[in-house]
């Protein structure tokens, strides 16, 4: 695809026996936002290293602004942020000395460190801590730093594995704000997340399932090729709503309170809001959301067809 | 109040030198309850989760535990509460089975009694098959649960959950939430503390901490129904476009980026989204009415009790 700024074709790594990534191929503009979701193990990490060339591919290959992270690394280096899920600040040196050091490891000179860290940290809103020593930040404050050391040399390309992992709200809607803002001057963002209602949030999502990408798309395109009702079922006991729903058009169903959210095989609808209504139990009709997707996607066979 | 409260907190007040943790903080229970206890870092809910483990004593206000005083006898409470946290630490190296043998030994059960409670455990938490495994090469969901049956191995009344699926897929979730849900039946107390919202939709009852106070307490529904009046709506822009056409309209009530996307809550009645799509014109990829979340809530109370601007 002309004008990507990172693509990546059938890219496939193993571990021993193991198929982490199984062909990957995508391709991402400037100022997108992109989500890779999946579950535990899906690859997502491994995805991850293989575009920021931590890791070889045993096949396909990856491109950076048309660089190869294998052969190019310090040219694709300069272009790229990659921040792992653990990264490793020094925990006893503070804020600014972690931003110097960073940048200096970046080869910035010492003016051009001290400007990009000022408008780093202003845009953090770490300016109040920077004397701070790493070790001492709350988990969304680390993580805000950890991004900010990975942009100092102003890369077009962000990549960031599970970034919200264990943030509190109120720090996830501040990361997701300096995303957004990444985007909007144009950086490529691409995150990886367990969160399905995060997947919303970005203009394109992969949904990645044992090492394949089985799902890609804007978001709420991808909601609605479900092709299958989106229900609540309330006002039922457990016992009798459990009896109503063991039924095999009932694809999904996720207790939540005192209700049900279910996917139902459009053939079924009718059937089920029948023996519902009989049971003396009302059934509304819902948006069906990342989670329901995933859910099918995930469950035994399922293919989501 | 129905059922038995086991858990009774009264005016209770913790402050280390100068800064109040948690201050005035009044709740209580029931048994077989799900409780969510919410808050951002730094709210005060560590702190009270500390107090209620019989970990810490209470500065001010009082603290009762399965009906156990926990500034009275500490030891006690400790006893008929399980505890998991995410930080909870299994012994990799060991077995599945090896842990169960540990952690019962700490909480003084017999061997024979142990082993069988272990077998049971794992029978019930789905991990029968692996029990010989060792723990390092379970997945993360199944460690998870490992670590639950850990917690019950001494058939607690109450069980403290910390954050017990903090970067869990949604799948080992839902199994990880069966089992709780299994255990509130049988009358256990269930505890739980989580940063993702969508989770916290499972409590029966929530409690919102902020600034070291309890800003809320209701269901679920209850507190969407007080803190968020009025409806929502999900709204996908174009990359370029802008939503300030919508910022001056009478009756939008807030307007919240979240990524690529926006949630807006609007005065009931006034607008449905075929007049928002007219008034954002070409800008509008997707326009859909949705509920309010446990997020929105969230960030409302925060925002609530910051008595802050909307940002």
């Amino acid at each position: 695809m002309s004008g990507a700024i990172l693509a990546a074709t059938d890219l496939s790594r193993r571990f021993g026996k193991i198929v982490a990534l199984d062909g990957l191929s995508l391709s991402m503009g400037a100022g997108e936002l992109f989500g890779l979701v999946g579950p535990d193990g899906a690859g997502k990490t491994t995805a991850l290293r293989l575009l920021a060339g931590q890791l070889r591919p045993d096949a396909g290959s990856v491109r950076v602004m048309a660089r190869d992270p294998v052969r190019e690394g310090d040219a694709v280096r300069a272009e790229l942020g990659y921040v792992p899920q653990q990264f490793s600040l020094y925990g006893d040196l503070s804020v600014q000395e972690n931003l110097d050091f960073f940048g200096a490891m970046f080869g910035l000179n010492g003016a051009e460190v001290e400007a990009r860290s000022e408008e780093l940290l202003a845009l953090t809103r770490l300016k109040p801590f920077r004397s701070r020593r790493a070790d001492a930040l709350s988990g969304g404050m680390y993580k805000k730093l950890s991004v900010a050391c990975s942009l100092l040399h102003r890369p077009r390309v962000l990549l960031l594995d599970e970034p919200t992992n264990g943030v509190d709200p109120i720090s996830r809607r501040e990361l997701w704000q300096l995303l957004q803002r990444f985007a909007a001057q144009g950086m490529a963002v691409l995150l990886s997340t367990p969160y399905m209602d995060e997947a919303a949030r970005c203009h394109r999502v992969g949904l990645l399932h044992r090492g394949r990408l089985v799902r890609c798309g804007p978001p709420g395109e991808l909601r609605h090729s479900v092709g299958h009702g989106c229900y609540w079922l309330e006002d039922l006991p457990r016992q009798i709503a459990e009896e109503v729903l063991a039924q095999t058009a009932v694809l999904t169903r996720v207790p939540q309170g005192k209700r049900y959210r279910l996917l139902v095989r459009r053939d079924g609808e009718e059937a089920l809001a029948q023996r519902v209504s009989q049971a003396g139990g009302r059934l509304t009709p819902t948006q069906p959301g990342f989670e329901d997707l995933f859910l099918l996607f995930t469950s035994e066979g399922g293919d989501g067809a | 109040m129905g059922p038995e409260a086991v858990i009774e907190v009264a005016g209770l007040t913790r402050r280390f030198g100068s800064f109040t943790a948690v201050q005035q903080v009044s709740f209580s229970v029931r048994a077989g309850e799900i409780f969510g206890f919410l808050g951002a870092n730094g709210a005060g809910k560590s702190t009270t989760i500390r107090i209620l483990c019989g970990l810490l004593a209470p500065s001010e206000g009082h603290a009762c535990v399965a009906g156990i005083d926990v500034a009275r006898d500490p030891e006690a409470v400790k006893r008929s509460i399980g505890y998991m946290s995410q930080k909870f630490s299994l012994y990799l190296d060991l077995t599945a089975e090896e842990n169960l043998e540990f952690f019962g030994g700490a909480y003084g059960l017999g061997r024979r009694a142990l082993r069988q409670r272990g077998r049971e455990l794992l029978a019930r938490v789905g991990l029968r098959e692996r029990s010989a495994e060792i723990t390092g090469r379970l997945p993360g969901g199944m460690r998870q649960r490992l670590a639950l049956a850990a917690a019950m191995l001494h058939r607690p009344r109450i069980l403290f959950l910390d954050e017990p699926t903090s970067g869990v897929d949604p799948r080992a979730r839902q199994s990880f939430w069966a089992l709780i849900r299994e255990a509130a039946r049988e009358g256990v107390t269930v505890f739980v503390t989580t940063h993702a919202m969508d989770e916290a939709e499972f409590c029966d009852r929530i409690g919102l901490m902020a600034d070291g106070r309890l800003r809320a307490l209701d269901t679920p529904d209850g507190l969407k129904r007080s803190f968020l009046p009025g409806e929502m709506f999900h709204l996908e822009l174009s990359p370029d476009r802008s939503i300030d056409a919508l910022a001056s309209q009478p009756g939008v009530l807030r307007i919240e980026s979240a990524g690529a996307a926006y949630r807006l809550r609007v005065e009931a009645g006034r607008f449905d989204p075929e007049k928002l799509r007219a008034l954002l014109g070409p800008a509008a990829v997707r326009v859909e009415r949705v509920e309010p979340d446990l997020e929105d809530v969230f960030l409302e109370v925060v925002t609530q009790a910051r008595g802050e601007a909307v940002p």
